[in-house]
């Protein structure tokens, strides 16, 4: 038996595979990373050079994701929800142009934060774009939904989003593969003027679009995603993507026989959705994220019927488990132990012999006797340098925001103004940001914390790696003002000096900070070991 | 037939390779397989868990339900601790008694052992010490598999054969060691009174 045992993640990747598509594109973030991974391991995607690399950022994935699928090739492109925020501009004009070859845009959501800095709900983004929106519950219907969605978008000529949250996404289950579908053939786009977007092609392309939403509607309500487990019960459970496996769970513990209405394709399925609370007493809204159809259903007058995360029925925000729909359905929480006092929280940390840690050593020891001692940072490994013992970032916000905020703080008079951006950060959006900089001639110092990967999502490739310094004067940073620095215990006192002469000058410095990650460093070692064993 | 087990452990402690080789076994009985797992920022030496649940029949959550633990199998003693409420009441904790220290303030051991002691079935384990004699501080996590295995209902050789394919991608070498180590654990606890008391 082959064993398909696949976290959802990896299910979509095998799905995209065997739904014939020439490439995938996308930028790391968890939970979404293990899509692309997949795909970049299999060997299947070897054999048929399905184009695979890691992108800048969200944006050039989408953007290039659209190109293939213009040119007439299906094509996946993968992100986290943030992701989204930067492939926004592409996304909602994708909808306008629609597509050629088919176009899925996986997006994985975080409830509860665990790796991100919110918990936004791409359904929203859905919406919208006035796209369809996909949501399975299982792997199964995962890898299921994945194929169907290729077809699904050559058929409406839309691109399509898959929505995912990051428990769907980082279980593993069973998966069952079908037969593969062959690449599409090259057949590049012929219409003059659906992909340019000039506003007299755009009113067009847009009521083209609004004159598509009964059809997106009437898919709903057909949809295999979308169905209804019946019971006798006058209390009923509307449960959307994942949040149908917990109201399952408590349907089988509890021995209930309530009625479920499962959902998992939007635009929302108005008619069923009637049909299901007119039938019921009460109905109980699940869903993980907002409450986004929540809001939609209670309207302005609102139902006295519903109750979900908008009245306490649920908590209106973090993910959702089985034991929250126990105690929204009113099932008394049995005893369980408490967790002994004695037990301390573990927060993650650096690795021991990274080098963040000796960077960061010389970075509170440079900073300690300046006016100003907060700085700038951003999304990575090094985030961690926010928290004790070193305590040394005073922000995250966004991809590529140490750059352009230390920029404003020194606009604004603050004086140093310290950015801390690690090397694949920097070449997804904080090159944009240097030019502002050098362009506004700011007294700003950019420290790029350079270990030749992508270290926090498991060590993908960094696009720029050993190019940075060439790109900082490409920009035009002085040369003289471009340092290389290795952050090692014994080079601190060099370092430190180094660092405070560049906080000095009055104009844009880049210090990078480069010595290879430790865990990619092993992983090398060990596969080097593995070949010469061979 | 349906068990949940909660992994539990230091991020880089090994114990996806456990739900890995449990996966394998669970795959190679024909059973149902939902196995949730941490990525991302907590892999960096924080907390982890793997909620694990295998069933002849279809399973819905992916995350077992509070107090739905049959047991709880931790490669460090404070992180056995930190999942007890989704301990079952009739639920069993296997846990090593090797603390990984990598906080300021790790609290006294004997506090900690004290806890669990105060579960009705336990069964700790010096696993760094029985990997020392088996001349590997990696297979600590092999022995951890091998003593919680009698309770998975798994047959002994399905899970043999999953640490063997796990490990064999290494070398046989590495293979031979870890099954070496999963048989010292699983040994160690048939023989325990645990075993004799709770044969489930």
């Amino acid at each position: 038996m082959k064993n398909n045992l696949l976290l959802g993640a990896e299910a979509i990747g095998a799905a995209a595979l065997d739904a014939g598509i020439s490439g995938v594109y996308a930028y790391p973030g968890t939970p979404s990373t293990e899509i692309t991974e997949f795909i970049q391991r299999s060997p299947e995607a070897k054999k048929h050079t399905v184009r695979s690399s890691w992108s800048a950022n969200e944006k050039t994935a989408l953007e290039a994701a659209l190109g293939m699928s213009f040119a007439g090739k299906r094509s996946l492109c993968c992100m986290k929800h943030v992701g989204l925020n930067v492939a926004a501009d592409p996304f909602i004009n994708a909808a306008l142009t629609g597509v050629n070859g088919g176009l899925v845009i996986a997006v994985a959501d975080d409830p509860s934060m665990h790796s991100s800095q919110n918990e936004q709900d791409s359904r929203v983004y859905g919406k919208f774009a006035l796209l369809p929106v996909l949501e399975p519950a299982s792997q199964q219907e995962l890898y299921d939904t994945t194929v169907d969605a290729f077809h699904l978008s050559e058929e409406l000529g839309l691109p399509v989003l898959l929505r995912l949250t990051t428990r769907l996404s980082h279980s593993r289950a069973n998966i069952v593969r079908h037969r593969p579908f062959p690449q599409n053939v090259l057949r590049p786009e012929t219409d003059p003027n659906r992909f340019v977007l000039i506003p007299s092609n755009a009113r067009i392309q847009y009521q083209k679009l609004l004159d598509l939403q009964p059809t997106l509607k009437h898919r709903s309500e057909h949809s295999s995603l979308n169905k209804l487990i019946e019971g006798p019960g006058k209390k009923g459970v509307i449960a959307f993507g994942i949040a149908f496996n917990y109201v399952m769970e408590v349907r089988e513990i509890h021995d209930l026989s309530i009625p479920v209405l499962k959902i998992g394709q939007y635009p929302l399925p108005e008619e069923m959705l009637k049909v299901f609370i007119n039938n019921c007493e009460s109905v109980l809204i699940a869903e993980e994220g907002y409450p986004f159809a929540e809001e939609y259903l209670r309207g302005l007058s609102g139902n006295p019927k519903l109750s979900g995360r908008l009245d306490g029925a649920l908590p209106r925000s973090g993910e959702l488990n089985a034991t929250l729909i126990a105690e929204a359905l009113g099932i008394a929480h049995e005893k369980t132990f408490d967790i002994p006092p004695v037990v301390t929280e573990r927060p993650p940390e650096l690795c021991k012999g990274c080098g963040h840690r000796d960077m960061f050593d010389a970075i509170n020891a440079a900073m300690q006797n300046q006016p100003y001692h907060q700085v700038f940072s951003d999304i990575g490994c090094y985030t961690l340098g926010a928290l004790p013992p070193y305590n040394s970032i005073h922000t995250c916000v966004d991809m590529g925001a140490a750059i352009t905020m230390a920029k404003g703080a020194a606009d604004a008079g603050m004086l140093p103004a310290l950015a801390v951006i690690g090397d694949s950060t920097f070449t997804h959006s904080g090159i944009t940001g240097l030019l502002d900089a050098v362009n506004d001639r700011n007294s700003i110092t950019i420290i790029i914390a350079d270990n030749d990967t992508t270290a926090m999502t498991g060590g993908q490739d960094s696009s720029a790696t050993g190019r940075l310094h060439a790109i900082c004067q490409g920009i035009g940073v002085e040369e003289q003002h471009i340092r290389t620095l290795v952050p090692l215990k014994k080079n601190i006192e060099e370092n430190i000096a180094a660092l405070k002469e560049e906080l000095a000058y009055n104009g844009v410095s880049i210090v990078i900070f480069h010595r290879e990650c430790i865990e990619t460093a092993a992983r090398k070692r060990r596969s080097n070991r593995q070949k010469k064993q061979q | 037939m349906k068990k949940n087990i909660i992994l539990a452990g230091v991020g880089g402690q090994g114990i996806l390779s456990i739900a890995t080789v449990i996966d394998l076994a669970a795959v190679k009985s024909g059973l149902n397989i939902k196995q949730a797992e941490v990525h991302g920022m907590s892999q960096r030496g924080g907390a982890v868990q793997s909620h694990l649940r295998i069933s002849d029949t279809a399973i819905h959550s992916d995350l077992i339900p509070l107090g739905q633990a049959d047991i709880i199998l931790s490669v460090e003693p404070m992180e056995a601790l930190r999942h007890l409420p989704w301990l079952s009441d009739n639920g069993m904790i296997v846990s090593s008694i090797d603390p990984v220290k990598n906080i300021p303030n790790y609290p006294d051991m004997e506090k900690i052992t004290e806890q669990i002691e105060l579960n009705d079935c336990h069964l700790l384990i010096n696993a760094a010490a029985l990997a020392a004699e088996i001349g590997n501080p990696k297979t600590a996590n092999m022995i951890m598999l091998g003593a919680a295995s009698p309770w998975t209902n798994l047959e002994e050789n399905l899970i043999e054969e999953g640490v063997r394919l796990l490990f064999e991608t290494k070398s046989k070498e590495i293979a031979d060691l870890n099954i070496e180590a999963f048989r010292k654990g699983r040994s160690l606890s048939k023989k325990s009174n645990v075993w004799k008391n709770k044969n489930l």
